[in-house]
């Protein structure tokens, strides 16, 4: 049975990603996971320099998900590399450095010190945080801001370049199509849906940011969707998250179209989450005959639906 | 290295309308967990609670010498804690722990004055066992709205532990906040080092924080902010701790804390 999963030049040995944000920068969970049985470690969104965060409250549960706005609190890219990412490669994780940047010039600069560092395995543009005004998602709410974040990466890194889309936007797929065009190895979607929550006792917002993103259970079918119509439009390979927390739910979003996936908040409820995962496909591909979890990316047969529909 | 127990519920004890004690089967967990640690709980299966709450560990329960589980103290504010309060013998909760930094113990002839406001006399339990276990001089401040929500005194009693009570209307001991017997014995001096150790509710903790300084008493206190995950994942459980006499940067109160040392805080 062969887990492993092609993320355009770079190889998985199985398509489980610890989602960025969710996961800190790997270290944190070294006790609890074996982070070499993952196909990849997002870690935690990457400026050059460090950064505060917002002041607490950072998150608040909503119905069958929850809210953040953390802020991207973050080490910056040189302590990450100096206190970080040795024993990222001790321990044999697969690293996707997820970097955020105000400008094209911070992503350049980012990626150039990245693509210098040893065990860096890809590199995910986070142009899709809602928290932060200076951050990346006046790029990821723009289509040439896309394209010319992602060509300008390119142009300076050999890693895998993987721009992370925002669902806060009228047509998602459309800037899939703006990053393929630009030359990105692959994309990964969704970024958390901007929303809010409010105490009505005391009308006030319940995260400091008054807003936040909206992740977990609830945005699932969403973002089932979001990927289902990326995998439509564009060729290069597709990395699904919302709300995966369980084999099915990781599996539906590689029906839909999916190479692999993150999961996110589940690792929270659940930070022994990751063997379950992998233990669940297995299962569910023994019980298919299916020799190959890369075959069953894209499998959604729509053929009766679309029969019914045009009888009717 | 926290572990994740499917806790089996021993028993479950209310202690008033809003107050319970719920003992759960989780013999490793209860075995590693120091005073001040603390484990994330998720009641039921589903979507709602979607993530694990903090609780401080209560006691630690012995069968014979032998421990066979650990109690948590909950007051019912919102979902999880109206699951716990609902829950029955044979229920499961998840478990997973211990985690954070426990108090620092303090041996004779240095005395260890707790403070605990409401729910806050959670880690003082297992604090009290441990410091008596030493020989150390135990006093217990402990505030409550009324004297309704004043559990365990009994408990503290038996095992040598002074007392100094107060409720917000004057029902039992000091009328008014905790901070008011504790300042009074600050002021009387004492001839011996104290360690402060406080848990409850933020406002309470920062009075006590400012009355230790005042007085130069070494003091710790356990936070209790909104947390996510308790492995340091979520960043959202964040403290502002003091970097120089102005700044300050935050630290994930899952990891450094929950109990820091007092003067640490950026209280403002």
């Amino acid at each position: 049975m062969d887990l492993s999963v092609q993320i355009g030049p770079l190889r998985l040995k199985n398509p489980i990603i610890a989602a960025s944000g969710c996961f800190g920068y790997g270290v944190e969970y070294a006790d609890v996971v074996d982070l070499s049985l993952l196909g990849g470690v997002a870690v935690k969104g990457l400026f050059l320099a460090e950064r505060e965060g917002h002041p607490p409250e950072r998150i608040v549960e909503t119905p069958a998900g929850m809210l953040n706005a953390i802020g991207l609190q973050g080490i910056g890219v040189h302590r990450f590399i100096r206190e970080k990412l040795p024993e990222l490669r001790d321990r044999r994780a697969t690293v996707i450095v997820n970097i955020c940047g105000s400008t094209v010039d911070e992503y350049v600069e980012l990626a150039r010190i990245l693509s210098d560092a040893e065990g860096v395995a890809a590199l995910e543009l986070n142009i899709s945080c809602p928290n932060i005004k200076e951050g990346g998602i006046t790029f990821g709410c723009s289509l040439t801001g896309t394209h010319d974040v992602v060509s300008a990466v390119k142009k300076v890194t050999p890693l895998p370049v993987i721009p992370k889309l925002t669902p806060n936007v009228t047509d998602v797929a459309s800037f899939a199509r703006a990053s393929e065009d630009a030359g990105a190895d692959a994309v990964s979607l969704v970024n958390t849906f901007l929303a809010m929550a409010i105490d009505v006792e005391t009308r006030r917002p319940q995260l400091s940011n008054i807003v936040g993103g909206l992740s977990g259970p609830a945005i699932r079918p969403i973002a089932v969707r979001m990927v289902y119509e990326c995998r439509r439009t564009v060729k290069i390979p597709v990395i699904g998250m919302g709300g995966i927390a369980s084999a099915t739910d990781a599996l539906e979003f590689m029906i839909a179209g999916a190479d692999a996936v993150q999961v996110g908040t589940a690792n929270f409820v659940d930070p022994f989450i990751w063997s379950k995962l992998l233990d669940g496909i297995r299962e569910y591909l023994q019980r298919h005959g299916i020799d190959r979890v890369a075959d069953v990316t894209a499998t959604i047969d729509t053929t009766a639906r679309e029969k019914e529909w045009i009888s009717s | 290295m926290p572990v994740d127990v499917e806790a089996r519920v021993i028993r479950n004890t209310r202690l008033s309308p809003d107050y319970n004690v719920i003992a759960l089967a989780a013999p490793d967990i209860a075995a590693a967990t120091a005073p001040g640690q603390f484990v994330m709980v998720k009641p039921g299966r589903g979507s709602t609670p979607l993530l694990r709450r903090p609780f401080s560990v209560f006691e630690v329960l012995r069968t014979n010498g032998r421990i066979d589980g650990l109690t948590l103290l909950s007051k019912r504010i919102g979902v999880t804690t109206q699951m716990l309060f609902d829950a029955v013998e044979g229920d499961v909760v998840s478990c997973l722990g211990p985690l954070g930094q426990p108090y620092s113990l303090v041996d004779p002839p240095t005395e260890a004055w707790m403070v605990a406001g409401g729910v806050g006399l959670a880690p003082f339990a297992t604090l009290t066992e441990v410091l008596r276990a030493r020989g150390t001089t135990v006093t217990l401040f402990y505030g409550a709205r009324t004297d309704g929500d004043l559990f365990y005194l009994d408990w503290f009693r038996a095992r040598g532990v002074r007392l100094m009570l107060a409720t917000e209307d004057g029902s039992l001991g000091d009328h008014g906040r905790i901070t008011k017997p504790l300042e009074r014995a600050l002021h009387r001096g004492s001839a011996v080092e104290i360690m402060i150790y406080a848990c409850g509710p933020e406002p309470m903790l920062e009075a006590v924080a400012h009355v230790a300084a005042r007085h130069q008493r070494r003091c710790e206190v356990s936070v209790e902010r909104v947390m996510g995950c308790g492995l340091g994942g979520c960043y959202s459980c964040v403290i502002p701790i003091r970097d120089g006499p102005k700044g300050h940067h935050y630290v994930r109160s899952c990891l450094g804390g929950p109990v820091f040392p007092a003067d640490q805080i950026a209280w403002d």
